[in-house]
């Protein structure tokens, strides 16, 4: 990983050793919370300003500041910690669980102490084997280190495939043992969460915030970063970029340094057509929208957000009725059926835009694209099908005249030479279900 | 029914509170790494051993796309197509493992040693193209790796 520029305070002193960590320091921002009350940590995570890493910015310390305390619910308390990343574009918290896995369970052991709790449960998605083997090596060399490990113990649970798992409360019926449909909120899992009692669930990049934060001093952590964003960002640059990979930043670094300086820029020559900023599910970027601070307030002000700053670097080959089609194949396939809007709505996208990119759209279907994005946007339980219906709408908004030319001239402008054409995406493999066979063979 | 599984199901039931059906996600997997895929059988052992119904388990492992409720072969190769993948050539990384494989993606070459499919987005698309190996990543693949990456899995 090339480094930023910056004093690295996530990623600093990369090792899976127990001894080499501690040798750097570990542990010893543990030592120092268990002098502290819950209420003096969670006053110094609030001083911080950390907001959670995970995609929806939620104040950490405010997080953990909702957990009524033992005597106000006398119920046994969780900390869930969701590894699950499965947003296409971010693959932080991979880099993360595989170079520092002790600074995360240091900030699991912190955590856990703050919200009065001594079982950990790590969802991890089940692709990550990489990850998931380094992380528990490092906890096996906890096991005979009571010293560290206190009353706490930590489970790593496996997921199976399935991107509404990062949803949290699909998580917790994941991590249940029922199958991840999201929750109806409230009740929040702060009151109601895993097993009906209190939970705290965060991001790995959170939970690998906390022990520097509570090392250096929550002021001093704040003094990193802009207004509204302190600290820094583990940012996950992918796509058409030279050095694609991890970079720890401060935030408010500008998205056009990120792309030109730490990803190398675009290679083969090729012009930047467009950014998609923090994962799959944010507002996409022109080539002239990258003069912006990779913060919470600048991307607002642009309608988009860092999300879990993956960002997904495009170049004048890409067809964004493909790029539409190919993310819209995604939250299809991903939809876990529970909601009518996204389930019924994310397969009309599909089917419009695929209409488009045939050439077989009439100018209604540009107008029926945006009208099935309303009918999705807002009217579910989570926000998978929300991430749909913004996002095509938003290559409608930006790129109409791309649209146009897709129904003026009868297919696809690019005409077989786009990065994207004719790219197999795993729904497709998934249309064997027993319905489309009856159907089928009623048709004759 | 295998000793060694009911045992280890049971290791992962004391890991959650005992009233709950947490560990069916476990259990499925410890299943799966044991017979291949989740047959028939293979789901009503799951379901002996967790006190709780077939259909129940069924119901969990049709929900994730990582357990199999049809054969696969010895081996799974798996490529992203998503588009951080997609942008720098994953589907001619796919259209070169067909070729060499002699079958389509969602299918199981003839010889039955290896099993490939397109997955969604695998976490590591800065190092794209990412192929996953028997769960285990490859990064930054060409097609022109790919021979060499399917004789490997020949040759065990």
């Amino acid at each position: 990983m090339a480094s930023s520029g910056i004093d690295e305070i996530v990623l600093a002193n990369a090792t899976t050793d127990l001894a080499e960590y501690e040798a750097a320091g570990g542990y010893q921002a543990l030592a120092k919370a268990r002098t502290m009350t819950t209420a003096e940590l969670t006053e110094e995570l609030m001083a911080s300003e950390l907001r959670g890493r995970g995609g929806a910015f939620f104040p950490t310390g405010r997080k953990w500041s909702f957990v009524p305390s033992k005597e106000q619910l006398p119920k046994p308390h969780y900390l869930v910690v969701n590894a699950d990343e499965s947003e296409p574009g971010s693959f932080k918290d991979n880099e993360i669980l595989s170079r520092v896995p002790h600074r995360f369970i240091e900030g699991c052991l912190i955590t856990a102490r703050t919200v009065e709790c001594s079982n950990v449960f790590v969802y991890i998605r089940g692709e990550y084997s990489g990850p998931y083997e380094i992380l528990v090596g490092a906890l096996e060399e906890l096991r005979d280190r009571p010293d560290i490990r206190g009353d706490v113990t930590i489970v790593v649970h496996r997921g199976a495939g399935a991107y509404i798992c990062g949803e949290e409360t699909a998580l917790l019926e994941s991590l249940e043992g029922e199958r991840g449909q999201p929750r109806s909120k409230p009740p929040f899992p702060a009151i109601s969460g895993l097993y009906a009692a209190p939970t705290v669930v965060n991001n790995v990049e959170t939970i690998a915030t906390v022990a520097p934060v509570i090392a250096m001093g929550g002021a001093e952590y704040a003094k990193l970063g802009v207004p509204n964003t302190r600290g820094t960002r583990v940012v996950s640059i992918s796509g058409n970029v030279a050095n694609g990979g991890n970079y720890e930043i401060e935030a408010g670094m500008s998205l056009r340094d990120m792309i030109y300086g730490l990803g190398g820029g675009i290679p083969g020559g090729r012009e930047l057509k467009a950014v998609v900023p923090g994962g799959s599910s944010t507002v996409i970027l022109t080539r002239d929208e990258i003069d912006v601070g990779y913060d919470f307030d600048s991307l607002g002000a642009l309608r988009t957000a860092m999300g879990s700053a993956g960002v997904i670097v495009l170049d004048d080959r890409c067809c964004i009725v493909q790029l539409g089609i190919r993310f819209a194949e995604f939250y299809e396939h991903e939809s876990c059926g529970k909601c009518t809007p996204c389930r019924e709505g994310t397969r009309w996208l599909t089917a419009i835009l695929r209409k488009l990119e045939d050439g077989r759209a009439s100018q209604a279907d540009l107008d029926l694209v945006l009208d099935v994005c309303d009918r999705i946007n807002g009217k579910c339980l989570c926000p998978l099908g929300d991430s749909d219906a913004i996002i095509v709408a938003s290559y409608v908004a930006k790129f109409r005249e791309e649209f146009q030319a897709h129904i003026d001239q009868g297919g696809c402008p690019y005409g077989g030479s786009s990065s994207l054409d004719h790219v197999l995406a795993p729904v497709a493999m998934h249309a064997h279900s027993p319905a489309e066979n009856v159907l089928e063979a009623a048709r004759g | 029914m295998t000793e060694t599984l009911y045992e280890r199901i049971q290791e992962e039931r004391a890991k959650y509170p005992p009233d709950s059906r947490s560990a069916v996600m476990p259990a499925l997997r410890l299943a799966q790494d044991e017979y291949g895929w989740l047959s028939p059988e293979a789901l009503r052992e799951v379901a002996d051993a967790l006190e709780v119904t077939p259909a129940f388990c069924k119901s969990i492992a049709s929900f994730y796309d990582q357990f199999h409720l049809a054969p696969v072969g010895e081996h799974l190769v798996e490529v992203c197509t998503n588009v951080s993948c997609a942008v720098v050539g994953a589907q001619q990384v796919v259209e070169a493992f067909e070729r060499e494989l002699g079958c389509r993606a969602g299918e199981t070459s003839p010889d039955g040693r290896a099993t490939l499919r397109t997955v969604e987005c695998l976490g590591g698309c800065g190092w794209a193209t990412i192929v996953s190996l028997d769960h285990h990543y490859r990064t930054h693949v060409k097609p022109e790796d790919v021979p060499g990456i399917v004789e490997e899995l020949r040759g065990e």
